[in-house]
């Protein structure tokens, strides 16, 4: 102590205190969860009904009033909905028409087809030669493969249903993102202003728009589409915002010299620069897209998500897989098809090799076309051949049950053992946890890694739920989602470190991780469903495959990232492998994990909303059952909740990673 | 026209908040301590200079001296906090947005350091765009694009993309695109900093050639010393937003204005700055080997002096000026004080 005293050297030092501080933090937290019950007043121990803010009911209200009387003076706020509504549903009725249903006229049984829907040949064609414009032959027999699968085994409508949807949501997304992404850019104040509710959008769980989408416009696609779209566009504005900014000032500048209006600097300059960029945010509303599409079916979006979401109602496992799959190909599809467009928006190509790329994708889509209006002739020829098609339902229904039937005992051994010594005693230990607190010590945390602001937002976050009367399926919450960011912690980081030194490992590594984030949520629980059945330790094995990629990506590139010459100084002054790794590596990377964690953190809380399909009883159930009996109030706190849980992790794993990576100045 | 093409009276751009408290009637009045103590960046201050028609004027300094938010203020990209720029005798920001914008478009050329290329269009798209701009016909803006980018040397390659060429080519593009509205002013921010050494000689050769041909009025910025001795007719030297001292190379040389500019000039290359004027004695009406012009470069006759025994006449409107023998060039050469110049 006296050494440490008598040196200069900060570091030393201001290391010290936060010992202190996380270890009487921790013995605190112990302390008061061995008291007895008696020694806490009633008040602590359970929020007090009395003193609870009927938030919930107000918001109820609210709508109610919304939508019954609230009028503009020449309309009503129905009325502004009813002609939103309408106004949307062109594009998307427009796109079910030509993927799906073909365009009727009439209603019922008496409608009648005025024109058919594209044949599964012509769509084959269609994207076989797309897919060979964007990325060439591999992605042309993907494709191809892909759209014949979903032919064969008998996906054809549904999966056209989700498409249709997806295309227009990713559309309207990917606009609508740019063109706030460029005000942002734009106007700083609105940026300013955008950046909360971004945050709140992304972290909310889907089923909470769900509701108000419901309410303001009613049950069917459109409510679907645009909770979609405001789902999958603020990730489309933050990397517009970032593309825009990281194009080189001198562009601007240039354009300003050559005396381009504004309007053309942004769209002759700017955006054509940051065309690479920006596609990789149109990927990504992509995906956003049919997650959220999925997930929709249940207020009306139809499609894939419709039969998953049936079949694992009445635990059909076998049609539910298939569907499953269905999605899961359709995902690769789209998210292959968009890499390759991204790819190609910053690829350049000899013109005569684009001549000949364009010509052929233009006869290959004339044929489709061509065939498209043979069937508006010959309806016949359309309907994919039932004697063609093929079912493994009744495989997976009877492989399912072998596996039940030979395994039972040891998978229940597995799911008794983990839910006994780890899921009961960590959710016990939650839920005595005074709501005081817990209040108090995020507070504390708060303040010790980003001072009274980070404190103070915080604080308030964490007391919310008590506000409310949420707290116990809040500490619940926090329980499952805790102990799955734990797991997925350890394996993303052991795999990282492990994968991080080895290309080729890495590249398996990195196909898996990818296939299992393109995946939609939902898709998940079918295979978990089937060996676990339903309960808290099936969600905490959808969760932690759902969130370990991050971790995973994170660590890995925080531990190959480091620079060479800090290696090489390891090895010269005589480090062993395993020194250079707890010495060097993984204390360089610990900022970039821990980033990384923190994206587990908030992937955990969206597919712990999913999780509430197998009756878990935490916000996510809160949400879902408030959404079954249509309680817009419930749905919507419950939502904010979860909101806020994943506010709190972000902020304050963001400061403590700021904090360090300021400690150790810019990376060498 | 015989006044100058720009000039700056005054001149200074500060970054910081609040900074209308240190301007008082158009001028800065605050002194460096002040500005730092509140937190303002002073990227420019008291920059008074004039550039003429066809000279070329050369800005130097390290990096961070204000090179390029000079530049930006005499090209009217951004307005200074305090001061004024004249562009052919009217203050910039007197000049109405669309008049200035007819100005960038018509009068002015810029090369930046990064080439500032758009990625998305090949080189003839590239130079074509402020053609485009301007709103002129394609078929005149191909033909003027493709006579630019034949000028710089890059014929045959309009098809290609940025990434497609090397950083040299891309920098021709660059300087294809600046010159292809033909403008009076020619501003080059360190273009040639990101490339490498040999490259860098061979474009500063583009420019020397470019220029022959042109005749443009330069304004060109670096910080390496020797670019600015090859192609300035006069220098600059900033440093921390003000400039040191401006004069042609010889001038920096012979007689630094603070210590500063002489220990940037102490490693130059005197042969190639220095004229005969500067080093000559008083002739005494001895005999010579031969004559130089006053105005030559050292370098030039060096070889001649040196091997002869007998001094050389210095020559001025075919009058003798002085004379200069071996023992003046041997201290040139290396590098010795010279008495001429003290
Ligand atoms: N937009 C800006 N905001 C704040 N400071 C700036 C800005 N632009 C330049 N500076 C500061 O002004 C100084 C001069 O910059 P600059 O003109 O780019 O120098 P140079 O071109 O000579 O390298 C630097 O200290 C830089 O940090
Ligand atoms: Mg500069």
């Amino acid at each position: 102590m006296s050494i440490a005293a008598a040196e200069p050297a900060a570091p030393a030092r201001s290391i010290d205190p936060a010992h202190v501080f996380w270890i009487l933090a921790a013995i605190v937290t112990a302390a008061i969860v061995m008291l007895p019950a008696e020694a806490l007043p009633a008040w602590a121990r359970k929020y007090p009904a009395a003193w609870q803010l009927p938030f919930a009911a107000w918001i109820s209200s609210f709508t109610k009033w919304l939508m019954d009387s609230a009028s503009f003076g020449l309309f009503t706020v129905r009325d502004l909905t009813r002609a939103i509504s309408w106004l949307l549903d062109q594009p998307l009725s427009l796109a079910r028409a030509v993927f799906a249903t073909g365009f009727v006229r009439g209603q019922g049984s008496d409608a009648v087809t005025v024109f058919p829907a594209i044949p599964w040949f012509s769509m084959v064609i269609a994207a076989t030669a797309a897919g060979y414009a964007v990325g060439g032959r591999r992605l042309a027999l993907g494709m191809a493969a892909g759209l014949l699968y979903l032919a064969v085994f008998g996906q054809w409508t549904s999966a056209m249903v989700t498409l249709a949807s997806v295309l227009v949501s990713s559309v309207l997304g990917s606009i609508g993102g740019l063109l706030i992404g460029l005000a942002c850019v734009r106007w700083r104040w609105l940026e300013r202003a955008a950046a909360p509710f971004l945050d709140i959008a992304q972290t909310m769980p889907v089923f909470a728009y769900l509701l108000p989408m419901l309410i303001l416009f009613g049950f069917g696609p459109v409510s679907a589409m645009v909770a979609t779209v405001i789902y999958a566009l603020p990730p489309m504005v933050r990397v517009t915002i970032l593309a825009i900014r990281a194009v080189p000032e001198e562009i601007e500048a240039l354009g300003r010299m050559t005396g381009c209006t504004r309007r053309q600097i942004t769209w002759k300059m700017l955006v054509p620069t940051a065309l690479p960029a920006l596609m990789v945010g149109v990927n990504q509303v992509i995906m956003l897209s049919l997650n959220v599409v999925i997930i929709a079916s249940m207020i009306g979006a139809g499609g894939l998500g419709w039969d998953v979401l049936t079949a694992l109602r009445s635990l059909n496992i076998g049609k539910g897989l298939e569907a499953g799959i269905a999605i899961t190909v359709l995902a690769i599809l789209l998210d292959r098809f968009a890499q390759a467009l991204a790819l190609r928006a910053g690829a350049v190509e000899a013109e005569d090799a684009a001549r000949r790329r364009k010509a052929f994708v233009s006869s290959a889509l004339a044929i489709a076309v061509a065939f498209w209006l043979l069937t508006a002739l010959f309806p016949a020829i359309a309907p994919y051949p039932e004697a063609w098609k093929l079912s493994t339902a009744p495989y997976w229904g009877q492989f399912v049950s072998w596996i039940n039937v030979t395994f039972f005992s040891t998978l229940e051994a597995i799911r008794t053992a983990v839910l006994l010594n780890i899921l009961v005693p960590v959710k016990r230990f939650m839920l005595a946890l005074p709501w005081p607190w817990v209040v108090f010590l995020v507070t504390a945390i708060g303040f010790r890694l980003g001072g009274w602001r980070l404190a103070l937002t915080v604080g308030l976050m964490a007391a919310f739920p008590a506000l409310v009367g949420l707290w116990p399926a809040t500490m619940i919450t926090v329980y499952l989602c805790g102990v799955a960011v734990v797991i997925a912690a350890l394996i993303g980081v052991s795999i990282g470190i492990v994968a991080a030194g080895r290309p080729r490992l890495w590249r398996t590594v990195e196909i898996v991780i990818d296939t299992l984030q393109t995946l939609p949520t939902f898709v998940y629980l079918i295979p978990i469903v089937m060996l676990f059945r339903v309960g808290d330790f099936t969600a905490l094995i959808a969760i932690v495959l759902y969130a370990v990629a991050p971790a995973i990506r994170y660590t890995a590139h925080g531990v190959s990232r480091i620079a060479p010459e800090l290696i090489e100084a390891g090895v010269m002054t005589g480090c062993t492998r395993r020194q250079i790794l707890t010495r060097i590596r993984l204390p360089l990377a610990t900022p970039e994990i821990l980033l990384g964690i923190n994206q587990t953190i908030l992937l955990a809380l969206s597919m712990l909303v999913i999780t509430a399909l197998v009756g878990t009883r935490d916000l996510g159930q809160e949400t879902y059952s408030a959404l079954a009996k249509a309680d817009v109030g419930r749905g919507v706190v419950a939502g904010i909740a979860v909101a806020f849980i994943g506010m709190i992790a972000d902020r304050l794993v963001s400061a403590a990673a700021a904090g360090m990576k300021a400690r150790r100045g810019p990376p060498q | 026209m015989s006044g100058p093409v720009l000039a700056c009276r005054g001149v200074a751009k500060l970054y910081g908040s609040g900074l209308a408290r240190f301007v008082k009637n158009g001028r800065l009045s605050a002194d460096p301590e002040r500005l730092a103590a509140d937190g303002v960046t002073a990227a420019v201050r008291d920059v008074d200079l004039e550039i003429f028609r066809g000279e070329t004027f050369v800005i130097m300094g390290l990096s961070g001296s204000g090179k390029s938010t000079l530049v930006r203020c005499l090209s009217g990209l951004i307005e200074p906090t305090a001061g004024e720029v004249l562009f052919e005798g009217r203050d910039l920001s007197k000049i109405s947005e669309r008049e200035l914008i007819q100005i960038r478009r018509l009068q002015m050329g810029m090369v930046f350091q990064n080439f500032a290329l758009l990625p998305h269009l090949t080189v003839l798209g590239n130079v074509a765009f402020p053609l485009g701009i301007q709103g002129r016909p394609k078929a005149e803006r191909d033909k003027r694009a493709r006579e630019m980018i034949a000028l710089v040397g890059l014929g045959g390659r309009e098809g290609r993309f940025p990434r497609e060429l090397s950083g040299g080519q891309q920098q021709r593009v660059g300087i294809a695109r600046s010159l292809a509205v033909g403008p009076d002013v020619w501003f080059l921010d360190e273009p040639f900093s990101a490339l490498d050494p040999l490259i860098r000689r061979e474009m500063q050769d583009e420019v020397l050639r470019l220029q022959g041909m042109l005749k443009k009025t330069i304004v060109f910025i670096t910080h390496d010393f020797d670019e600015a001795v090859r192609l300035a007719d006069r220098v600059a030297i900033m440093k921390d937003g003000r400039i040191e001292q401006i004069g042609t190379a010889e001038e920096l040389v012979l007689a630094p204005a603070t210590d500063y500019v002489r220990s940037f000039t102490r490693e130059a290359p005197r042969a190639k700055i220095l004229t005969a004027r500067s080093v000559m004695r008083p002739a005494d009406g001895e005999d010579f080997a031969g004559h130089v012009p006053a105005g030559a470069r050292i370098a030039a006759f060096a070889h001649d002096v040196e091997a002869s025994q007998k001094p050389f006449a210095v020559v001025e409107d075919d009058k003798v000026i002085g004379a200069i023998d071996r023992l003046a060039m041997i201290d040139v050469l290396v590098g010795r004080e010279l008495k001429a110049a003290r």
